[in-house]
């Protein structure tokens, strides 16, 4: 990893909601066009450390973070940091499905549309793109005026994908997006992260060791707060050198 | 839920299970009752008013002001005053509400403040309506310069009417979805424009149908306008906001306590009041179908 340009740097990450301290002296590098995969037990804190990545945690009240967190060099915690900015660039897709109930169309040339595009042509052609991208275009590109609310919950998944790309992030940051999927959906979106990485630098959390196996290039084990171990996929699971990375995934292989 | 069901199963006493449809059925019994009385007594109110009111209603009642010491003519600057001073109530009380109710919603840190914001806020709402109108006295006849005038009392009447319009609206807002929220914010989309764009849509049927409902309530009232801006006869309709006013409310009172012939106006009482329900019905009607039109719309 060591020769890769980096994307992300986290250095020293804590991170608390009150009292309570979900994060620990966290350190990480995540390079860029690469899918890095954040794996873990439920509510070891990569949900938590997803949002950190974008701000999020912002949003939620008495969170605290100490440490940074370098976005091309650039620390996004900095004082100066435009955080509206920042999550232009990273983009975000959230463990359930929401569309905003608006027409498939809308949705799309949401972000486009409150970044000051207004050119119907333009916006046409960001909403095909991205539609293009998350490939769901061929499913809905006869019934683009149709309420997002009606089509099926893969096909959400996919569109809050392109809803994310429609705003041209770097980064993409995926919270089990496929938790509420049935398998042939799922496919499906492992296809598109395989796609999207050629342009986009993704973090995926996934509750699947072998969705992280079949998809990640990297993957972080994270356990309690803490990082354990991050590697190479094919190093995590077939040699890790922590103890407590191994018994996790031989536990759950097993 | 659950844990009922699996009891019920294996647990097959009879006794116990006729003594608690018995529970129900009683249960039900009394809610049923409840229901019944209200629905008699609000039949009993309107017929009372529409039997004995209905037969000064003419074209003539509602389009001809009072004349010979409000014995013979209509209602016509009653009616006019009451609409004007709820829009002034509605230009002022709306757009406050709901802008209070953005910000303790979407802005306002959670905690012991907004606590005590909202407390205060239902206690408002309890606060007898003849205690408005004398504080509307002090503040906007005296202190503000007001005088008795359309302004002084529809901003009487908008501060009776804001607890309702801010409780309704914070609902409303309450019962957008976040995730609406949080994935335009993801967007990089700013805070304010999320909320105009992504979740007032979504509360706006809400919100209106709480502020008709308060201001249907102050179309109604009798006590905040007393001392505010109210006359007691006032043949011509008001040129301005600082002209005063008649009102339905306040017309009903005088002709059923104040006028020196009680039993001779009767029936122009109850006229007036039948026009004060229907225009309540209306508004009321009007958030009704709000609410349903925007419903079918999701
Ligand atoms: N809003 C919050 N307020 C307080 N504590 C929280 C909040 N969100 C998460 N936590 C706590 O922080 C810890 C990490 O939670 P997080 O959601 O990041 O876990 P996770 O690894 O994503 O779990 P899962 O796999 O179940 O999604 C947990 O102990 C959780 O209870
Ligand atoms: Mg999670």
């Amino acid at each position: 990893m060591e020769n890769l340009e980096k994307k992300i740097i986290v250095n020293d990450l804590d991170f608390y909601y009150g009292d309570f301290q979900a994060l620990e002296n966290i350190s990480l590098e995540v390079p860029v066009n690469k899918v890095t995969a954040f794996i873990g037990p439920s509510g070891c804190g990569k949900s938590t450390f997803l949002r950190t990545l974008n701000r999020m945690n912002d949003l939620i009240a008495g969170t605290k973070v100490d440490g940074e967190v370098l976005i091309d060099s650039e620390n996004i915690y900095h004082e100066c940091v435009d955080v509206v900015n920042l999550r232009k660039r990273i983009g975000m897709v959230f463990q359930d499905p929401n569309p905003f109930p608006k027409s498939i169309y809308e949705n799309v040339a949401y972000g486009p549309k409150a970044h000051g595009i207004k050119d119907k042509d333009k916006l046409d052609q960001i909403v095909e793109k991205s539609l293009r991208q998350a490939a769901l275009w061929d499913e809905v590109k006869d019934r683009l005026d149709k309420s997002a609310m009606g089509i099926s919950g893969g096909q959400q998944q996919r569109l809050c994908i392109a809803r994310a790309l429609s705003v041209n992030p770097d980064v993409l940051l995926m919270d089990e997006p496929t938790s509420a999927l049935d398998p042939i959906a799922t496919a499906k979106i492992e296809d598109l992260i395989e796609d999207l990485k050629k342009e986009y630098t993704i973090v995926i959390v996934t509750h699947s060791m072998q969705q992280a196996a079949r998809i990640s290039d990297y993957t972080a084990f994270f356990l309690m707060g803490d990082l354990i171990e991050h590697s190479l996929t094919q190093n995590i699971f077939e040699k890790p050198e922590n103890k407590k990375t191994e018994d996790y995934i031989t536990g759950r292989f097993g | 839920m659950k844990k009922a069901k699996e009891k019920s199963l294996v647990n097959c006493n009879l006794n116990s299970h006729k003594s608690a449809d018995i529970k129900q059925r009683i249960g039900f019994g009394i809610l049923r009752i409840s229901v019944l009385i209200i629905l008699v007594l609000l039949a009993v109110i309107i017929y009372d008013i529409i039997s004995k009111g209905i037969g000064v209603i003419s074209w003539e009642f509602l389009s001809q002001p009072p004349r010979r010491g409000m014995t013979e003519g209509g209602i016509w600057p009653a009616i006019i005053g009451t609409v004007f001073v709820t829009m002034m109530t509605a230009v002022f009380a709306v757009p406050v509400g709901v802008f209070a109710a953005i910000y303790l919603n979407e802005y306002a840190k959670q905690g012991k403040r907004t606590r005590i914001i909202r407390m205060a806020i239902r206690n408002l709402a309890g606060v007898p309506s003849v205690v408005y109108g004398l504080f509307g006295v002090a503040l906007f006849v005296r202190r503000f310069a007001f005088g008795t005038s359309i302004l002084s009392a529809g901003l009487t009447l908008g501060l009776m009417t804001l607890p309702v319009t801010i409780t309704a609206s914070e609902e409303a807002l309450k019962a957008v979805p976040n995730s609406y929220r949080h994935g335009a914010l993801a967007l990089g989309v700013s805070k304010w424009h999320s909320i105009k764009t992504n979740v007032l849509p979504h509360a706006i049927s809400g919100i209106m149908t709480g502020a008709i409902l308060g201001l249907s309530r102050a179309a109604g009232e009798t006590a905040p306008i007393l001392f505010t801006g109210a006359a007691y006869s006032l043949p011509r309709i008001p040129s301005s906001l600082s002209s005063q006013f008649m009102a339905l409310p306040y017309h009903l009172y005088i002709m059923s306590t104040q006028h020196s012939n009680i039993e001779m106006v009767r029936p122009i009482a109850y006229g007036t009041a039948l026009v004060l329900i229907s225009l309540v019905l209306i508004m009321n009607l009007g958030a009704i179908f709000i609410r349903s039109k925007f419903r079918n719309k999701h």
